[in-house]
């Protein structure tokens, strides 16, 4: 394997391909016309032109991806994250088309991909699974009776739902029917089905996920979790690894469990397997909410506990090859946080696009930034608002926030809108700064009188 | 007086789920935007009757354009 097509924009094709040159491949960059002058097109060692912004005329066209592959004859293709790398079907046709897919087999994507067939296969597995009804319930009646079954408080959530819309929590009979009736209407006015599904509900939850990689010779292991609970519109803001506020034998319990889902599907490549943690410290556990089978966004932090260069590792699975060091050998190091620089406004969280007047990274030790741009870059109302991630790492979760305080202090955008002022309140917020925070913390921080939902 | 309901961003209309006419509640969702892969919900701020929306699906709104009249 020579060369490499990195079918993806932004700070992840851009990072893909610096571990990808390091190995000495020869990258091959795509791109949409909006993208032309950000860094990831010029640091490959060529790039094609896909099409125009819209993703279905460029990043997730298959067919112009593909051809892009065959016109620079490249010999494998990383999808990174979002677009088409959890997509089977691009998936089997890059296989098909003779190059290496750097990702677990087309299978296991589409597996993984469908929500209740992936709760069979981990429950199969012996992980535990949230209790909740696997098919949408035939109308108030029926949901009632699942309730009764599955117990309060619990989850009314829209089956065509999606990004955190059409979902609301019930905590009774009579706050049951209420729910059921708002979910469903709103769901049949937005996506045209009303149907409804139940879900246990756990309030305090953590979102903890757990790192796996399975390597070419079949085994599969651990490299740590991630706490992912700072989150806005159940949005992930904030990462850090190892978890606060998880018990250690929890902890043991999550890594083998993400280890057996990984063997039982036979899993090769990175993967991720999110959990939800209920419960505080002495009484916790934990069900399985799904399974990414591809690199995530938050990747940065196992790599600065772990020492591994997540890239390396996935592209050596791709070709076949050992691991470049002996992974199970491997002890976490120090403490790791992501922060992810977005173009939105620190208050509400809103969304602002622009062309990037001011650009100043923070740099030092322990300190990483993941950039998806430059000054004199436009940030475009095309794509997500990341722009770019960065990553302190320090021998303690209090020193990692020290450090965190000066690069966040010293990393100046202008132009767009910017989150940075966020992570500097989030800091000082006691639960972040003691650990004990859960996925409602953002919303606690901006309680605004919403009414409603 | 009516209560005027206006962009706080740029950002294109993805769903309408409301008419002229129609009575909302305080917290109703009228309207969802999407920009940068993000939706967007509108609400209404107070009960009343959508007497204006000058605005359909996948029209382009400035920060500040109106979106929905309530009284």
């Amino acid at each position: 394997m020579e060369s490499l097509l990195v079918a993806n924009r932004g700070e992840i094709a851009r990072r893909i391909i610096r571990t990808a040159r390091r190995l000495g491949l020869r990258t091959i960059a795509v791109y949409s016309d909006a993208d032309a002058d950000l860094p990831f097109v010029r640091e490959a060692d060529e790039a094609v032109e896909l099409g125009p912004a819209a993703p279905a005329e460029s990043y997730r066209n298959a067919e112009r991806v593909l051809a892009a592959a065959h016109r620079t004859g490249a010999e494998a293709v990383h999808p990174g994250y979002g677009f088409l790398s959890e997509n089977a079907g691009f998936a089997r046709a890059v296989q098909e088309a003779g190059l290496v897919w750097v990702g677990p087999a087309p299978d296991v994507i589409e597996l993984m991909g469908d929500k209740i067939n992936a709760r069979n296969a981990v429950a199969a597995a012996g992980v535990p699974v949230a209790p909740g009804t696997p098919e949408p319930v035939a109308g108030e009646a029926a949901a009632l009776d699942a309730a009764a079954t599955i117990g309060y408080p619990l989850m009314v959530k829209a089956a065509a739902g999606g990004g955190g819309m059409g979902m609301a929590v019930a905590h009774d009979e009579d706050d049951l029917r209420k729910q059921y009736a708002a979910v469903s209407g709103f769901a049949e006015r937005l996506f045209g089905d009303p149907a409804i599904l139940l879900e246990r509900y756990y309030a305090g939850a953590r979102h903890i996920e757990v790192q796996i990689l399975g390597l070419a010779d079949g085994a599969v292991i651990a490299l740590g979790e991630r706490n992912c609970s700072v989150q806005r519109r159940n949005q992930k803001l904030v990462e850090e690894s190892p978890s606060p506020c998880l018990d250690p034998d929890l902890r043991e319990q999550m890594l083998s469990a993400a280890v057996q889902v990984g063997k039982a599907v036979g899993y090769r490549n990175a993967g991720t397997v999110e959990c939800l943690v209920y419960g505080e410290p002495g009484a916790q556990g934990f069900v399985f909410l799904e399974m990414n089978t591809r690199l995530q966004v938050e990747h940065p932090v196992t790599e600065a506990v772990w020492g591994v260069d997540l890239v390396e590792e996935q592209l050596r699975v791709a070709a076949g090859e050992p691991p470049s060091v002996d992974l199970t050998a491997l002890r976490p190091r120090g403490h790791a946080i992501e922060f992810r620089v977005n173009a939105e406004d620190p208050v509400r969280f809103l969304p602002g696009p622009g062309t990037i007047n001011a650009w100043n990274e923070p740099s030092g030790d322990g300190i990483r930034v993941d950039a998806a741009y430059r000054q004199g870059n436009r940030v475009t109302p095309a794509y997500d608002s990341l722009m770019a991630k960065l990553v302190v790492h320090a021998g303690t979760r209090e020193d990692a926030i020290a450090r965190a305080r000066a690069a966040l202090a010293a990393f100046t955008i202008a132009g767009p809108k910017q989150n940075l002022p966020f992570f500097t309140e989030l800091l000082d917020e006691p639960e972040f700064a003691d650990g004990s925070y859960c996925t409602a913390l953002v919303a606690r921080m901006r309680a605004t009188p919403r009414k409603g939902s | 007086m009516g209560q005027q309901i206006t962009s706080d961003l740029a950002a294109n209309v993805w769903k309408v789920l409301v008419s002229t006419g129609d009575s909302v509640a305080a917290g109703d969702t009228l309207v969802i935007l999407e920009s940068m892969k993000m939706e967007i919900p509108v609400e209404a701020e107070t009960s009343g009757v959508v007497t204006t929306l000058p605005i359909s699906e996948g029209d382009v709104l400035d920060e500040g354009d109106l979106i929905a009249e309530i009284s």
